[in-house]
């Protein structure tokens, strides 16, 4: 009962908070990309390497680039309470088509990444914190400490360089073999092979993060009341860390992995433009080189509506794992 | 004159005895063609169509043409060769161009490819192309007086218009298709059909686009391979993994970044080309503001040009990879090019002196004056350009501050708010200097806001004169002086500096074949192509 009553509440807040949210993003964003120099005409003209004042008078109608401003925004608006996102000037296709058929793949490598990340991370961080101040420790957090500050495109380019190149192991580009015609088992495995290589490359700076966490969040744990006890009441050593330290050293790791999600969205800029993945992090990119806003809007609108999303999802995950959080 | 071509096998074979022709056959030395297979195709950017009836990107003209096809292609030393049209005759005033069209041709679709298609296909381009609206300014009327005869009659003569016509550059569409819609946003661009070798199969945004075999192509034999996978694939690095691993078969236009090339050329199993160049020859050069309070001064100008040498720059920035060139046209038109070296030899003593007499003497820090420099951004080199011009120029007492933007960021600054004194830049020549060169220079194309246009706000009637001229001589010797002379008053007054024509090199897997048959390599059907199995 209590649950459902909970739910409804994350639900509710979240609800009231959107709206606001949304708008607010998409107003300032739009009037942030109107400082940019230059617009989508532009791009198109020095991409085509020709032009004449016809062609460029015709790319600015066909775009809408001859309005004032505030009617262009009032048209997007407009748009948008109707479910539309517009026509992208760019990519010749509708901004929703080419939203809709990016985002899969980006929801899975983030959802990939992020779970590497927890993983990896609660394993290294439990490891560590069950032998603090011993050489696996020591050892880890040099590891851990070199995943902090090696930059993700970096550990890209490495495993490239490794796994691609020197051992031809793993494909380097894109998310599938195009062309082949796989099915079953060895379409899975195709998919899967495409994506260890990006998944880790996000992943890394986030395992540092995590294993960090997990370790000190554990060690305060430990000297808690109620670990005593289950200490004294005789059960499992391994159980105990288990059942009741790590559970609750889980809270803040994921209230901070809620909020990672922006984070990741960002980071598959770099990562999805390195290893060709086709996801939305590679589309904002482009549409922000192509000055392609009603793209870049769309991918700013899905991104603050998936961040939205995570939350809610986080508000629920901690009230599973501590029930009494959120009571009041 | 009367120009009549016919593609006889005397006249086809003198420009490319090695090459293997219409119909399969093989020449001697290499190997018989093997059917089947799929080809990867790296592309560095993604178009916005896949029909370049409307648009010049590069992106686009690289996929259109294994869909639509042109009237004509072209050998390496740009002569025409049959292709939809098998005869063509131009008549002695050059105002009637007439084409025999090749029978039984059809679309993907079925529909038999006709003398209303070309007639179509050429008004649009007139009317949308951003180049074809000048190729074919002086088209009057596209008469058909019969399914495969098209007469093309011009106001004017136009000298350039029958290297036009390749697929890429002017594209036969579907009449059917596109009659009464808007071209630009006609659903043909993102699934087209054409008359082409490959038919479209599969556009992925951000991925990829499938061309599948056409098994009903007008040449019997032809396409050989099953599939062309054209991948999109942004980052260099990452097209240098391909071909180094072999997911990727080829890539144009010099697809890696130019450090790596010593690299990649160590590797057996790759193979550098530079067959297929020959349509657009781009030539890279410094081009000043003519309004700037620095370069609006000839002697300034002079003294730059005093200072710059082609051959280190080449040989430091491009690694050599290219042709030095003090002309607005590149050494590969050589019908047109001008090899006499700049009127302003490598002199920093000149220079020096030119500078104090143009008034800017060096002052107690012992610098003359300070300006930044921007470069386009397209290629990898520009900021490498400018840097060795910083080193070069300091020593005349000239700071150079390098700028960078992006592309948007740079055409708004050098043609919408010409908020800039000297800039790295490219212009592509093209087929000829009146489509790829007479824009720079025209005092009629000075626009604002109109990339690559005049944007040095050069003015010279003489030099007006004779690009006018040449568009519309219809005697090739006097069209050549006329160019000649031209470039001969652009190196004497310098509105901009030209430096080298980049050499562009395809990369491909050993195992790829007759990739690039015609002058537009690559960029044209690829109806030849073929792999080892």
């Amino acid at each position: 009962m209590r649950m459902g009553r909970r739910i409804a509440t994350t639900l509710k807040r979240a609800a009231i908070h959107a709206g606001p949210t949304v708008l607010g993003i998409v107003v300032l964003d739009f009037f942030f990309l109107q400082l940019m120099p230059g617009d989508a005409a532009d791009v198109m003209a020095t991409e085509a390497g020709s032009a004449s004042e016809e062609t460029m008078a015709a790319l600015r109608h066909q775009f809408g680039l001859d309005q004032p401003v505030l009617t262009q925004l009032m048209n997007f608006l407009n748009h948008l309470a109707h479910l539309d996102l517009g026509f992208s000037p760019r990519f010749n296709t509708s901004v929703l088509d080419l939203i809709l058929e990016r985002l899969p793949g980006t929801l899975l490598l983030m959802v990939t990444a992020l779970g590497f990340a927890l993983l990896i991370g609660i394993v290294l961080g439990s490891v560590m914190a069950a032998w603090a101040g011993k050489w696996p420790d020591r050892l880890l957090s040099i590891v851990v400490l070199l995943l902090y500050s090696m930059p993700g495109f970096w550990v890209g380019l490495m495993a490239i360089v490794l796994f691609s190149v020197k051992l031809n192991w793993l494909p380097n580009d894109g998310s599938e073999t195009i062309g082949a015609h796989l099915t079953g088992f060895s379409f899975i495995a195709d998919r899967l092979s495409h994506l260890v290589l990006p998944a880790l490359a996000l992943a890394s700076f986030f395992v540092a993060v995590y294993a960090r966490l997990v370790r000190t969040s554990m060690l305060e744990v430990q000297r808690q009341d109620f670990m005593r006890t289950a200490h004294a009441k005789g059960l499992n050593p391994f159980l105990v860390q288990l059942r009741h330290a790590l559970r609750n050293a889980l809270i803040p790791v994921t209230t901070v992995a809620g909020m990672h999600l922006g984070n990741l969205l960002g980071g598959a800029v770099v990562v999805e433009t390195l290893f060709g993945w086709p996801g939305m992090g590679r589309l904002a990119l482009e549409a922000v080189l192509a000055r392609d806003f009603s793209v870049l809007l769309g991918v700013l609108l899905l991104s603050s509506l998936l961040v939205i999303v995570a939350n809610v999802a986080i508000d629920l995950l901690h009230a599973w794992l501590d029930p009494r959080i959120g009571e009041a | 004159m009367t120009a009549k071509f016919r593609p006889t096998r005397r006249a086809t074979m003198a420009g490319l005895s090695a090459l293997a022709l219409g119909g399969g056959r093989a020449s001697a030395q290499t190997p018989a063609p093997k059917k089947g297979g799929t080809l990867t195709f790296l592309q560095n950017s993604e178009p916005n169509t896949l029909m370049s009836g409307t648009t010049t990107a590069t992106s686009a003209l690289t996929n259109s043409g294994k869909v639509a096809e042109g009237l004509l292609e072209y050998d390496y030393d740009i002569k025409p060769r049959a292709a939809l049209a098998t005869e063509w005759s131009i008549s002695p005033d050059g105002k009637t161009y007439t084409f025999k069209l090749r029978p039984n041709v059809k679309f993907h679709d079925g529909k038999p490819f006709t003398s209303a298609d070309v007639a179509y296909s050429i008004q649009m381009l007139k009317a949308v192309h951003p180049r074809g609206r000048n190729t074919f300014a002086n088209v009057t009327e596209v008469k058909t007086p019969d399914p495969l005869t098209a007469v093309i009659e011009l106001s004017k003569p136009a000298p350039f218009l029958i290297k036009a016509l390749a697929a890429a550059e002017s594209p036969m569409v579907p009449k059917h298709i596109y009659d009464g819609t808007d071209p630009v946003t006609n659903p043909n661009g993102n699934a087209p059909i054409g008359t082409g070798p490959y038919k479209f199969k599969q556009w992925v945004r951000g991925s990829h686009v499938i061309f599948e075999r056409n098994p009903d192509y007008w040449q019997p034999d032809l396409p050989r391979i099953d599939q062309m996978v054209c991948k999109f694939v942004p980052d260099p690095g990452a097209r240098s993994v391909a071909f180094e691993n072999g997911s990727g078969d080829i890539g144009y236009r010099t697809p890696v970044a130019l450090a790596d090339l010593d690299r990649l050329k160590k590797l057996p199993h790759l193979v550098f080309e530079t067959d297929g160049t020959s349509y657009s020859y781009n030539v890279s050069l410094l081009q000043f503001n003519l309004d700037s309070q620095y370069f609006k001064n000839l002697k300034v100008r002079q003294a730059i040009a005093h200072c710059v040498d082609r051959a280190a720059l080449l040989k430091v920035v491009m690694y050599g990879y290219g042709v030095v060139c003090s002309t607005p046209i590149a050494p590969g038109l050589k019908e047109f090019h001008d090899p006499s070296p700049s009127p302003y030899g490598l002199d920093f003593k000149k220079a020096e002196q030119l500078l104090d007499e143009a008034g800017f003497k060096r002052g107690a820090d012992k610098i003359r004056f300070k300006f930044p420099m921007d470069y386009n951004p397209l290629g990898d080199e520009g900021r490498k350009v400018c840097e060795f011009m910083r080193a070069t120029l300091s020593r005349v007492g000239i700071t150079v501050e390098v700028r960078s933007q992006d592309l948007p960021a740079f055409a708004k600054r050098i043609y919408t708010d010409r908020d800039f004194d000297c800039t790295y830049n490219g212009h592509s020549n093209l087929f000829d200097p009146t489509v790829g060169v007479q824009r720079v220079y025209w005092s009629k194309n000075f626009k604002k806001g109109v990339p690559f246009s005049n944007g040095s706000n050069y003015n010279n009637p003489k030099v007006d004169a004779l690009l006018e001229g040449a568009s519309v001589e219809n005697d090739p010797v006097k069209r050549k002086q006329m160019f000649i002379d031209f470039q001969k008053i652009i190196m004497e007054e310098v509105p901009d500096i030209s430096l080298f024509s980049p050499l562009y090199l395809t990369i491909k897997n050993k195992r790829v074949h007759d990739d690039s048959m015609t002058a537009d390599g690559v960029e044209s059907n690829m109806a030849q192509v073929w792999l080892d199995s």
